[in-house]
């Protein structure tokens, strides 16, 4: 098994046997300092920066949202970490020389062209339907696929069985043209 | 900064590493995944499953950590792991991918982004709707595979990574 890529990535088994100490490592750190287990999520922090943003123009109507009060409108630990995942990745592949700006990834332009409008449409509504399935489910591939596998919990497995099939059944209809 | 800021900052920027070199931020590999031609975020998230499961065991059976299962609530997982199976699969990205794509120069992970802000601030307005149908249909609680099947954890593990390398050999057989 090589253990790097050809483009000077590292082996996917292993960043991903180092993410798992690391889950096991911050699962540890947040129970003796935070006194609670946390375990490595990430679409919580989009409510989150939904009712900070939301704030500054509706107030009132944040403060009196029953899941913006549920999930707690603050910048905490996850929030924190979801912008150490920016900078991680910011730092990673500015030391590799992986970095690139891309506006338009391949896949997509073979299929839609090489219009930034459409991609930016795609991704938009695209983001929108899954933040409310995430938040719907309670969790995305880090909390569920990640988190909630290491834990053996009933609802991630059935959460990426339908992440996953459904996936493949979206991107076969959107990105293979003969299908129909 | 409190404590809590700074352990999350620095948890997530080695997580944002080795998310970036494990090669798995990209649009390419979200929808390589799905269209079944490029399995690298499988091996990877496994990878980290199979390390992770363990550690998480052992600290539990040491009285050291505590689980924190998710509510199988049947309509939520279902309906809800549909819906973001379809968002993911047009975005291309997942909500902590789409931020770390960003970090490595995608930034047309911006719009991925944008439209997840504004997806959540949705289901905060459509919270009250989707509690009282949706989240009310069956709810099974936090429960846990050990649990459901009565065995112990230790029974699971080893099935899950002989099932998991299994599936790698295969993954590499295939050259997928």
């Amino acid at each position: 098994m090589k253990w790097k890529t050809q483009d000077g990535g590292w082996s996917p088994y292993l960043a991903g046997a180092l993410l798992g100490l690391l889950a096991i490592a911050s699962v540890y750190a947040t129970t003796e300092w935070m006194g609670k287990s946390n375990y490595l999520g990430a679409s919580t922090t989009f409510v989150r920066a939904a009712g900070l943003l939301e704030r500054t123009f509706a107030p009132d109507r944040v403060a009196a949202n029953e899941y913006f009060i549920k999930e707690k409108v603050r910048v905490d630990w996850q929030f924190m970490l979801v912008l150490g995942i920016f900078l991680g990745a910011l730092i990673s592949s500015a030391t590799d020389r992986s970095f690139k700006l891309e506006s338009v990834p391949p896949t997509w332009e073979k299929r839609f062209g090489p219009s930034i409008g459409k991609r930016a449409v795609g991704a938009f509504l695209g983001g929108i339907v899954a933040m409310v399935g995430a938040r719907m489910a309670d969790g995305c591939p880090s909390g569920h696929g990640l988190s909630g596998m290491m834990q053996l919990s009933v609802s991630s497995f059935v959460a990426l069985a339908m992440f996953f099939s459904v996936g493949v059944l979206v991107a076969a209809l959107v990105y293979r043209r003969r299908l129909s | 900064m409190s404590i809590d800021q700074m352990l999350g900052l620095i948890t997530g920027v080695l997580f944002g590493f080795l998310l970036q070199k494990g090669r798995v931020l990209r649009f390419e590999k979200q929808v390589g995944a799905m269209l079944l031609n490029d399995m690298t975020i499988f091996k990877f998230m496994l990878s980290a499953i199979l390390v992770g499961m363990v550690g998480i065991a052992l600290l539990t059976d040491a009285g050291i950590i505590t689980l924190s299962h998710k509510p199988m609530n049947l309509g939520a997982v279902l309906l809800g792991g549909a819906l973001f199976g379809t968002g993911w699969a047009v975005m291309g990205f997942c909500p902590g991918t789409s931020i770390g794509a960003l970090g490595e120069g995608r930034w047309h992970a911006l719009f991925a982004v944008a439209g997840m802000v504004a997806g959540a601030a949705l289901y905060a307005e459509l919270f009250p709707f989707i509690k009282s149908t949706v989240l009310a249909w069956k709810d099974l609680g936090k429960i846990g595979l050990p649990e459901v099947l009565g065995v112990s954890p230790w029974v699971i593990i080893p099935f899950f990574w002989a099932g998991t390398i299994s599936l790698f050999f295969w993954f590499e057989k295939k050259g997928l």
